[in-house]
């Protein structure tokens, strides 16, 4: 009974505990950090029908989002280079599925807008804004491929007849639950580029959805978990660090709060300036030649997801046994043929090449005159050298291709390949079709005649930085054949292949021969000595 | 036989310190360079580096000594017997003649070795000294206009260094050979170690 008494005595103060110190405590309460909560907004209290009344919604209170947004990249998908080239999703043709041009309803999901299905799309509608892609904190928005980046908020069957039913989101409680952009709403699309999970960029994949600190320090999910954000500091929805504009060396100072700057802020100096390596200060004096990421992202593709290495377009359109298009998969399920899109090389873990890189990315564009004679042509590629004073020696991912390109006007080609009707690729094989489809589209020439050429493109890796336990070790570039072994133009002490080979030829032979002589001084004197006894 | 006290507590202690860390710093120099791969590259950088200061420490302790003791005079090269004693290294140590040099207090080092340390002292040292600490400072010099009008570049710096490095090689092979050509093969080690060289005793004028 005592027992009984004493126990519902405890009880009775640990339940009572926590309401004490609450009430003494009033800074233990749950802080918001926003001072916003979207479910109270009354122009957010409604059933939406569609993505465009939700912005209409949103743009209400956030009247100039939209106009800064049809600024971006991410809206025009256009950007003009120093250069004078045109770049962007919109023109440019890389080595992966080569274009989102008259493949519109399919790659355009991921476009930060409503419909764009074809060339009609209107660029200056407000309304056409997607901002439900970017700021929803539910994980349940979802722009179901071929439906242009609309949404579906009714039960539809897609494609129609095909018995695959597309379920509905609820757009009103996303709508009250916006937020900051998050990882996941960058990598909806970032971590997919080039068609799948991890087969672009090498350093961005699903698995930086919540990584682990061995996988990326910053972004580490138990740790610093930064947001894509941290380091894109966006300002008026215009996102820094773009890798049409990237900053190959930083020389400016770590960004202190209240100076104003104009340097990019992704780069690793905005955060850690000029001298970061604290216990060997040996260290600080390789970053007048290396990029930081060269030594702290010693292997891409480390958490878990292969990403494509290389992609052969030529062998595209093989049937299997079954008269249905072929698919091969490896050992770990990963398609390595589809009769769809060719031959893949996957790639995890994989030890990034290494060149001197100034910022300047030059491309070959869709009307620029190929030659097949000077394969690979180089989709794209990093310009620099060890003496412009502008360059580092950075790691990058080479994606090695094989794609179609007009034999007779020597130009890349664009291909219609997703669809629903009888030229699109996908679905009737046939190269001339899509192709005539394509190059229509955009205004080229096309003579009818299809081959294809060896490309290459160039990523930089920039993520997935490793803890400095895992950074590359002296003797991964100071050897001969190490990571840098191709890197010419700079002496790396340990290298054979700097060495003036005379002076170490020179050198040995007059050490052997000193050595040689006085044995020969040393034996002639023993022998000498025996014969003087 | 007689000995004379010959060489000096801190003279032993410099030239034994400094023998130590020129080998070391031969192997861990050439590791560095790439001809081999012993501790790491690393750990043999991190190594050389801090032989380097201490033997530049050692250095500018034995200058010191040199010019305040007035030791630097047995290093004035002479030509004086220089041919004789050329004459026993190559003829005279096999027949079983004499050695031409008498070791004193105030000239203990036979013309040929005075020769021999001096061009050591004024050419391969300052050479080692400078390129290394070029080498070692090669982001500061880069840095100034004087380095990048000179075209100093880090490939050439490394060349001068490691010639010097092979120059100190074959001295170093040559120099622990002749220390053997005394009347016993230990006779000039020892000395080395204790102080005391066992001279003709005809010689032994100046003992201690």
């Amino acid at each position: 009974m005592r027992t009984g008494i004493f126990m519902a005595a405890l009880m009775a103060a640990m339940l009572l505990a926590p309401a004490v110190d609450a009430a003494s405590d009033p800074g233990s309460a749950k802080l918001l950090k926003s001072t916003a909560d979207h479910s109270q907004f009354k122009a957010l209290q409604q059933e939406f029908n569609s993505g465009p009344e939700v912005t209409k919604a949103c743009l209400s209170c956030h009247t100039e989002a939209s106009k800064q947004l049809h600024k971006t990249e991410h809206w025009k998908w256009e950007y003009r280079n120093a250069q004078g080239q045109l770049l962007g999703k919109k023109t440019l043709i890389n080595n992966f599925c080569t274009t989102p041009v008259t493949n519109e309803a399919a790659c355009n999901i991921c476009h930060i807008g409503y419909g764009w299905k074809d060339d009609s799309f209107d660029f200056t509608s407000e309304v056409n804004v997607d901002c439900l892609v970017c700021h929803d904190s539910t994980g349940n928005y979802r722009k179901p491929a071929g439906l242009a980046g609309n949404v579906v908020t009714k039960e539809m069957e897609f494609p129609p007849g095909s018995g695959n039913i597309i379920k509905p989101i609820n757009l009103k409680k996303i709508a009250q639950a916006v937020g900051k952009t998050s990882r996941d709403n960058c990598g909806a699309c970032h971590f997919y580029g080039g068609g799948g999970d991890g087969v672009k960029h090498g350093d961005m994949d699903s698995s930086l959805a919540s990584p682990d600190k061995a996988l990326d320090v910053h972004m580490d999910a138990l740790g610093n978990d930064f947001a894509c954000s941290t380091c894109h500091m966006t300002q008026g929805h215009q996102v820094p660090g773009s890798r049409y504009a990237p900053t190959a060396q930083d020389k400016g100072e770590a960004h202190l709060r209240g100076k104003a700057y104009k340097t990019n802020p992704t780069t690793c100096q905005a955060c850690h300036g000029q001298a970061p390596h604290k216990k060997i200060a040996k260290l600080n004096d390789h970053t007048d030649k290396v990029a930081c990421q060269t030594c702290h992202i010693p292997k891409f593709a480390r958490g878990g997801i292969a990403t494509k290495m290389s992609w052969d377009w030529s062998t595209a359109g093989k049937m299997g046994p079954d008269g249905k298009p072929l698919t091969i998969k490896d050992a770990k399920g990963h398609p390595i043929y589809t009769a769809i899109k060719g031959d893949f090389v996957l790639g995890e873990n994989v030890v990034p090449e290494y060149l001197w890189f100034n910022g300047t990315v030059t491309y070959t564009l869709r009307s620029d005159k190929i030659d097949k004679g000077k394969e690979p042509v180089r989709i794209n590629h990093f310009e620099g050298s060890a003496g412009d004073g502008k360059s580092l020696i950075w790691p990058v991912k080479i994606m090695r291709g094989k794609q179609a390109f007009d034999s007779v006007n020597k130009t890349l080609i664009v291909a219609h390949l997703a669809g629903n009707d009888d030229t699109a690729y996908w679905t009737n094989f046939n190269w001339e079709k899509a192709a005539a489809v394509g190059m229509a589209a955009v205004g080229e020439p096309f003579s009818g005649k299809v081959d294809f050429v060896k490309t290459e493109s160039t990523w930089p890796i920039t993520h997935m930085v490793a803890p400095a336990k895992d950074a590359l070790r002296c003797h991964d570039c100071h050897a001969s054949g190490g990571r840098l072994e191709k890197v010419r133009g700079v002496y790396i002490p340990g290298r054979a292949s700097d060495h003036a080979g005379w002076l170490d030829t020179t050198g040995w032979a007059i050490a052997a021969l000193t050595l040689l002589g006085v044995l020969g001084h040393g034996l002639a004197r023993v022998l000498a000595s025996r014969r003087n006894k | 036989m007689a000995r004379i006290y010959i060489f000096k507590r801190f003279e032993r202690f410099w030239h034994w310190s400094q023998a130590a860390l020129i080998m070391f710093m031969l192997a861990t120099g050439f590791e560095i360079h790439g001809s081999y791969a012993l501790l790491g590259w690393q750990k043999a950088a991190d190594l050389h580096t801090t032989a380097a200061w201490t033997l530049i420490g050692l250095w500018l302790f034995a200058i010191f000594w040199h010019f305040t003791t007035g030791e630097w005079r047995q290093y004035i090269p002479t030509g004086k017997n220089i041919l004789a004693v050329m004459n026993y290294y190559s003829v005279g140590i096999f027949t079983g003649a004499p050695h031409p040099f008498r070791v004193t207090q105030l000239s203990k080092h036979n013309p040929l070795q005075r020769l021999a340390y001096l061009l050591v002292k004024l050419f391969i040292n300052p050479l080692i000294w400078a390129s290394g600490l070029a080498y070692l400072y090669y982001n500061e010099l880069a840095a100034t206009k004087w380095a990048a009008s000179a075209g100093l570049s880090l490939g050439s710096i490394a060349l001068v260094h490691t010639a010097a490095a092979f120059m100190m090689l074959a001295f170093l092979i040559g120099h622990l050979y002749l220390s053997t050509t005394g009347h016993t093969p230990l006779a000039h080690i020892k000395a080395m170690i204790t102080g005391w060289e066992d001279v003709e005793s005809d010689a032994a004028a100046v003992t201690k």
